[in-house]
Order: structure tokens, then C-alpha cells, then sequence
């Protein structure tokens, strides 16, 4: 029972790693249909933000790292709103080379950080309350992995209320349904495109800001995050973001019950699998967006 | 539309899994010891010798120069008439590993810049060709024998993950030059024509195991591993050691390489009574296993951790504040309080900047090339034959303390040095073997280990 206990906390804690990298992900992959190989790179800025913040911006742990959540937010969405108009805005309906083009801007990305950092990890202090485990009985949850789980609970919030409540997430969601009769009753799709594109964005940059908790701060930092974001996105239906949390949180929540009694990477395997599983039985992912449109 | 999306999600997934191994292949020797590239090691070997050959083959009938080179003969187009020597430097100044090797070929500069303002070596000023082996060991392979055959080199120094050095091994056999090589590694190796200046297993691993017995009492331990050949060749010594010395090993786990949730590992490692750790985690897993093991309230004073990765370099990227207080054991460190440390640590902070430190690979490069000096003196001769002759013996006072080579398989006896992290992110010894220990590449001296070298190899 403890051992469940624990588990389904760690396993709760990696969904919420992914959800929160992957939540980006389902706005301009699932929304927009763009292929977006540079979203681990976006977390890369959004980590580098941190560290550049902290060092010279604000030193103070604590102050510094909410600073950064906000300012890495800003940065990689407007990074991703300038490589949506400069080159995704001329390709659209092309996914393929989309995926090629942003697989390109993410090597480049990569390189410049290197160049620019160093192929040494750089360190950001964590928050002082932060720092160490809440105990609950016999049981030990780490405050990063709560705060985490907060974090990416109050961006699935945000995203959904913008979407559900906002003139943009309704211009946003037509388009999605329809792009051409969206067009036709006046929406401007061009505008919601770079909306899309700027939350989604954005979303990798806090994301980024937040794994500075668990992992190391180097250019290496979005390979790492890109496929397991995608993996949940395409799990849990590409248009759907209740779709994205149930995948996340199972994903997680798998690994971490099949990590304990074998392997991390045994765990990897068995998760791989069970996506292909997902997509075997249901290709269009756990949920399916329901539309009248013909195409 | 609908069907847009499937097609795209299908060809995404697809498509970011094969960029995802591309990315992975660079992180994977983006590490920092000789034991990160190991796992390469294996499968490329066999691979990459039979290149070599074919290119070190090809390169002598094109060239002009290589006529009068180095043949199994013994003849050699080493000039040794003029005032100065040829040397060469064969160091990753470009790719994933220059990072690391750049702090080595700093090093060589450095000695031998002191060894010609000291008058060179038998009279002669040293002069460096420099190659960059690009973080590739068929490059590597490549440059070694450009530098024997037409750069006419006396020795070359560097190389740096274990692949790189046994590709260029059969270079310099066949064309019997000598390779100084200065990084710890996985041990089970001696070749004539190269020298290994950093540690092999029994003088870096042992003493850790050692220092966890004798020292902090440790009776149950745990094993935390990148998965890959290393770790696991190493932990099969460390629990062949711990059986034999009543030591019971409480878990064992190995992660994927780049790994970045250890949640689990770290919950089984508080679930398991375990005493202490010893990590044999590469690159970047060390950031992340370290600020896990803190957020989940362990400490160095309840369970320590003992590295075999982790030098003055990384300490900066996992954290000073995460990995305080924890253990690493290797042959040198920046604090070693001797005359000739504080001499060798001045003169490169002098040369390169105040901020930069030093670390185990960068002394034994250092090293290796005042071994050179010496050997090359004692024979009175910068032939090879002549230089083999006269290796066994020569000692040398290094920042580390007194090294010695040993004749009979070409490494170096080596002090071993347990450090504790402090608080500005240097290492401090807490232990120190008794003098230096002598190498044993094939652990032939311990009853426990046999029958690991076959296993292994």
C-alpha cells in the first residue's frame, strides 16, 4: 500500500512534467496542425531565462524564479510568434515541411546555446521554500513536485479558459473546425495562427522555467522533453486538451507503477508500447474532435 | 480535416522519434569521463580498427614524406639533427567533446610551455603539431597517423573517451610510436606504445569501496548507474569486492542515458535501507538524480553518495547547494595541499584565468607530458624502443603527488584521493591512500576478481 501510494505520487508528478511540457505542444500541433520540432527548444530558452534572470537580473532564489516563469513565458512566445510569421505563416497546410523546417531551427537553436553557454550544464538555484519534502504521515512528497503539479494545473486552467471564454480562443477554435468558413465569416486566422503560436510557445517557455527544478540547464535540455510532449499530445488526440491530460497523467502514472518493480528503462518500453497501443486501436488518439467539416 | 490531423500526427510521432536519436547520439558522449563513451566502445572497436588500417594505409602511399616514415622496421623520420623536437597534441577541439578535452590540451600547453622556457628536453625546444580529433575516433585514428607518418612527431599526447584511444591503439602499434593518454578508464588494457597517465580501476574505484568500508562502516549499499557498458562493467567489480568483503548490495539501478525523472529511483532508494550510494551516473543525469535525492529530503550525512564522475568541472551545472557535502574519488584535485599542486594550479589560473579550475584528466595531462620529458632523458634518446626501454622507474613529482611508471604494463602509480564537495564548489580530499598504488589493469592482484576480466572483455 505504501509502495502504491508513493508511486501514484511520483506517477502524478511526471504526468504533470508532461502535461506541462506538452500543453504548448497541443495548442500548435493540435490546434494548428504545425509539426513543431523546435518546442523542445523553446523549453531550452525558457531554462536558459532562468539561469540569464537569476544571474543578472534577480538574485534572490525565490523572486527570481516567479520573475522567470514570466519572462520566459514572454521570450519563448515571442520566439515562437517570429518563427510563426517569418516562416511557418508560408507554409501553411504543409505539415511535412514544417516538420523539417522546425527540426532545422531547432539544431540551430541548440548550437547557438552552446555557443553562447557552454556544453556545461548551468546551475539555477531552486526556491529556499522550495527546497526539501512535505510529509504527510510516512509518506514524503517533494515541494518542487508539488508546485509543479500547481503550475501546470493553473496553465491547463488558463488555456482552457481562453479557449472556452475568449474571443480569440473562439476565433482560435473556429479556425481549427473550419479554416476556410472561419475565413469567410470574418475571422482573421492569420491573427489567431499567431496567437496560437504565442501561447503555445510561450507554455514551452514556462514549462522550461519549471524543469530547471528536476533536471540540467544545457542545450541538450529539449531533446530530452520533445518526444515524450508528443507522444502525449498524439496519445491523447491532437485537438483535445482533456485528451492531452488524461494521456500525460497515464503516461506518467505508468511509468513511474512499472518503474518501481522493473527498470527505468523497461518502464520506457512498456509506455512506448502501450502509445502504439493507443494509436493501434484508436488513431486519432484518445479523444476526437467532433466537427461537421467535410474534409 | 480530421484526416489531416491523423496523417500529421502519425508522420509527427514518427518523425520526432528519429530526431530524438539524433539528438540522443550527441548527448551520449557529451560526458565527461572515459568510462561516457564505453558504451560505443564495444560495438565501434572492431569497427573503426579495420578503418584505420585502410586509411593509415592509404596515407603512406600518397604521401611524400611518409617514405622515410616509422615502418615495422624500426627505421623512423623523426628529425632529431635541429634544435628543436616535433611534438603532437591530438585533443577534441570541435564537437560534443571539446568541452572536456579542451581542458586537456590547456594542460599540454601549459607543460609545454614550462618544459621549453626550463631549456626543453635533451637540449631541444619542444615544437607542438596540434590536430583536432572532433570528438570522432576514426578521426582521431586519422590525425594520430598523419602526425606519426607526416608531421614526423617524437610521441603524441591526448585523446580522451575510451573509443578514441582504441582506435588510434592499432595506429600506434602498427607504426610504433607512443601515445600518451591521460583520462581514468575502464582498466583491461596495456599496449607497448601506450602510456595512461590516468588511473585504471584499482586506483580509483577500489579506493572508494575501500574508504566506504573502512572508513564510514558501510555494510549495505546501493548502486546507481547510467545504462551502459561502464556502470556495469563497474559495478560487477564493486559487487564481486562487496561479496567478498561482506558488504550487501541493497539495489541496483540503471538509467537511460539523459534521463530526467529519477522520482522513482530516488523513492526506491529511500524504501531500501541502504547505508550509502556509489553513483556511476554520467553527464547530465547527475543534475537531475542529485536534485531529486535533495528535494526528497536525503542528505550526505544520512546516506552519502560517492562519485566516480563528478569533478571541480561539473560541480558548477548539478549545483553547489545539490551535491554539498557528497563524495567523489579520483586521483587529484584542485585543493591538494603540495608545493607542487599550488605551483601547477597558480601557473594555469596564471595562463588561462583566474576562474577556471583544474581537474584529475587536465593534471594527468600535465603529467604525461613531464613523464615524456623524463623517460626521454633517462635514455638520452627520443627513440621509441629507447624511451620503452627506459620507462619503468621514472618518477616524477606531479601536483598530485609522486608518480611512478611502471616498465611492465605502462601505467602509472597513482595516490588515491577521497573528496568531499565544499561549499565554493572545489573538492577536498578526506582520505588519501596509503602512498601511491600500483597499477593493475587487469586486477590480477585481488583473489576476488577472478574471472571479471573475461566476463568484461
Amino acid at each position: 500500500m505504501g509502495v502504491f501510494i508513493s508511486q501514484a505520487i511520483n506517477g502524478i508528478s511526471l504526468g504533470s512534467i508532461l502535461l506541462l511540457a506538452a500543453l504548448g505542444l497541443s495548442l500548435t500541433f493540435g490546434q494548428m496542425g504545425v509539426i513543431n520540432n523546435a518546442h523542445g527548444e523553446f523549453m531550452m530558452i525558457g531554462a536558459y531565462t532562468a539561469y540569464m534572470v537569476q544571474t543578472y537580473l534577480v538574485k534572490g532564489a525565490g523572486a527570481s524564479f516567479l520573475l522567470s516563469l514570466l519572462i520566459g513565458f514572454v521570450v519563448a512566445g515571442l520566439l515562437g510568434l517570429l518563427l510563426e510569421a517569418t516562416l511557418l505563416a508560408r507554409m501553411r497546410g504543409r505539415p511535412l515541411d514544417t516538420l523539417l523546417v522546425t527540426f532545422g531551427v531547432a539544431l540551430i537553436l541548440q548550437q547557438v546555446a552552446r555557443d553562447v553557454f557552454g556544453s556545461q550544464p548551468k546551475d539555477v538555484k531552486a526556491p529556499s521554500w522550495l527546497s526539501g519534502p512535505l510529509h504527510l504521515g510516512s509518506y514524503t512528497i517533494p515541494w518542487t513536485r508539488i508546485f509543479m503539479f500547481a503550475l501546470a494545473m493553473f496553465c491547463l486552467l488558463v488555456v482552457h479558459l481562453v479557449l472556452k471564454l475568449t474571443p480569440l480562443g473562439r476565433q482560435v477554435r473556429a479556425t481549427v473546425q473550419n479554416r476556410d468558413l472561419a475565413e469567410a465569416s470574418g475571422v482573421s486566422t492569420r491573427r489567431a495562427d499567431h496567437m496560437t503560436f504565442f501561447l503555445g510557445s510561450g507554455l514551452a517557455g514556462v514549462a522550461g522555467v519549471a524543469v530547471t527544478l528536476f533536471g540540467s540547464i544545457d542545450f541538450n535540455l529539449g531533446t530530452k522533453y520533445i518526444v515524450d510532449a508528443f507522444l502525449v499530445v498524439v496519445a491523447g488526440g491532437v485537438a483535445r486538451l482533456a485528451g492531452a491530460v488524461i494521456a500525460a497523467f497515464g503516461l506518467g502514472l505508468m511509468q513511474a507503477f512499472v518503474e518501481f518493480p522493473t527498470s527505468a528503462s523497461t518502464a520506457k518500453v512498456v509506455v512506448l508500447l502501450a502509445v502504439v497501443l493507443v494509436l493501434v486501436i484508436r488513431p486519432q488518439g484518445l479523444m476526437v474532435l467532433r466537427t461537421r467539416s467535410l474534409a | 480535416m480530421k484526416k489531416n490531423t491523423r496523417v500529421i500526427a502519425m508522420v509527427g510521432a514518427g518523425l520526432t522519434a528519429v530526431s530524438l536519436l539524433a539528438g540522443c547520439g550527441g548527448s551520449k558522449v557529451d560526458d565527461t569521463t572515459s568510462a561516457s563513451a564505453t558504451s560505443a566502445t564495444t560495438d565501434a572497436a572492431t569497427e573503426t580498427e579495420t578503418e584505420t588500417e585502410a586509411a593509415a594505409g592509404g596515407e603512406t602511399t600518397v604521401e611524400g614524406p611518409t617514405e622515410a616514415a616509422t615502418t615495422s622496421d624500426g627505421t623512423t623520420c623523426v628529425d632529431t639533427s635541429g634544435d628543436t623536437i616535433k611534438i603532437g597534441f591530438v585533443n577534441s577541439l570541435s564537437g560534443t567533446m571539446a568541452i572536456s578535452e579542451q581542458t586537456v590540451n590547456d594542460s599540454l600547453h601549459l607543460a609545454a610551455e614550462e618544459i621549453n622556457a626550463a631549456g626543453g628536453v635533451l637540449g631541444k625546444q619542444l615544437e607542438i603539431v596540434e590536430e583536432d580529433g572532433a570528438s570522432d575516433p576514426v578521426i582521431f585514428a586519422e590525425k594520430a597517423a598523419k602526425l606519426i607518418d607526416s608531421d614526423c612527431v617524437a610521441a603524441v599526447f591526448g585523446g580522451w573517451t575510451s573509443a578514441s584511444r582504441k582506435a588510434m591503439l592499432p595506429v600506434f602499434e602498427e607504426k610504433n610510436s607512443l601515445l600518451f593518454y591521460p583520462v581514468q578508464y575502464e582498466g583491461l588494457e596495456s599496449s607497448a606504445n601506450i602510456f595512461y597517465t590516468g588511473a585504471t580501476t584499482n586506483q580509483q574505484i577500489l579506493p572508494g569501496m575501500e574508504y566506504l568500508k573502512n572508513e564510514l562502516g558501510v555494510t549495505k549499499l546501493y548502486l546507481i548507474g547510467s545504462d551502459y557498458v561502464f556502470p556495469q562493467t563497474a559495478n560487477k567489480e564493486i559487487k564481486a569486492y562487496s561479496e567478498a568483503n561482506g558488504i550487501e548490495i541493497v539495489g541496483e539501478e540503471y538509467a537511460p542515458l539523459g534521463h530526467t525523472d529519477f522520482s522513482t529511483i530516488v523513492s526506491k532508494l529511500k524504501a531500501s535501507d541502504a547505508q550509502a550510494v556509489f553513483n556511476t551516473l554520467n553527464g547530465d543525469s547527475n543534475v537531475a538524480f542529485f536534485k531529486e535525492y535533495k528535494n526528497a529530503g536525503l542528505t550526505a550525512e544520512d546516506m552519502p553518495v560517492i562519485s566516480v564522475s563528478i569533478a571541480e568541472e561539473e560541480v558548477g551545472g548539478i549545483g553547489i547547494d545539490n551535491i554539498v557535502g557528497q563524495l567523489t574519488a579520483w586521483n587529484y584535485y584542485q585543493t591538494i595541499d603540495t608545493p607542487d599542486n599550488q605551483t601547477f594550479v597558480a601557473a594555469f589560473k596564471a595562463k588561462y584565468g583566474e576562474d577556471r579550475v583544474t581537474s584529475d584528466p587536465m593534471e594527468a595531462a600535465y603529467v604525461s607530458l613531464y613523464l615524456w620529458k623524463l623517460m626521454a632523458e633517462k635514455a638520452g634518446s627520443f627513440a621509441v624502443a629507447d624511451i620503452q626501454a627506459a620507462a619503468d622507474g621514472v618518477t616524477f613529482a606531479a601536483p598530485e603527488g609522486s608518480v611512478t611508471v611502471v616498465g611492465s604494463n605502462h601505467h602509472i602509480t597513482k595516490t588515491a584521493y577521497i573528496g568531499k564537495v565544499r561549499e565554493d564548489g572545489l573538492i577536498e580530499a578526506v582520505w588519501t591512500s596509503d602512498g601511491p598504488i600500483d597499477p593493475d589493469p587487469y586486477l590480477e592482484g585481488y583473489d576476488w576478481a577472478a574471472g571479471l576480466a573475461e566476463g568484461v572483455q
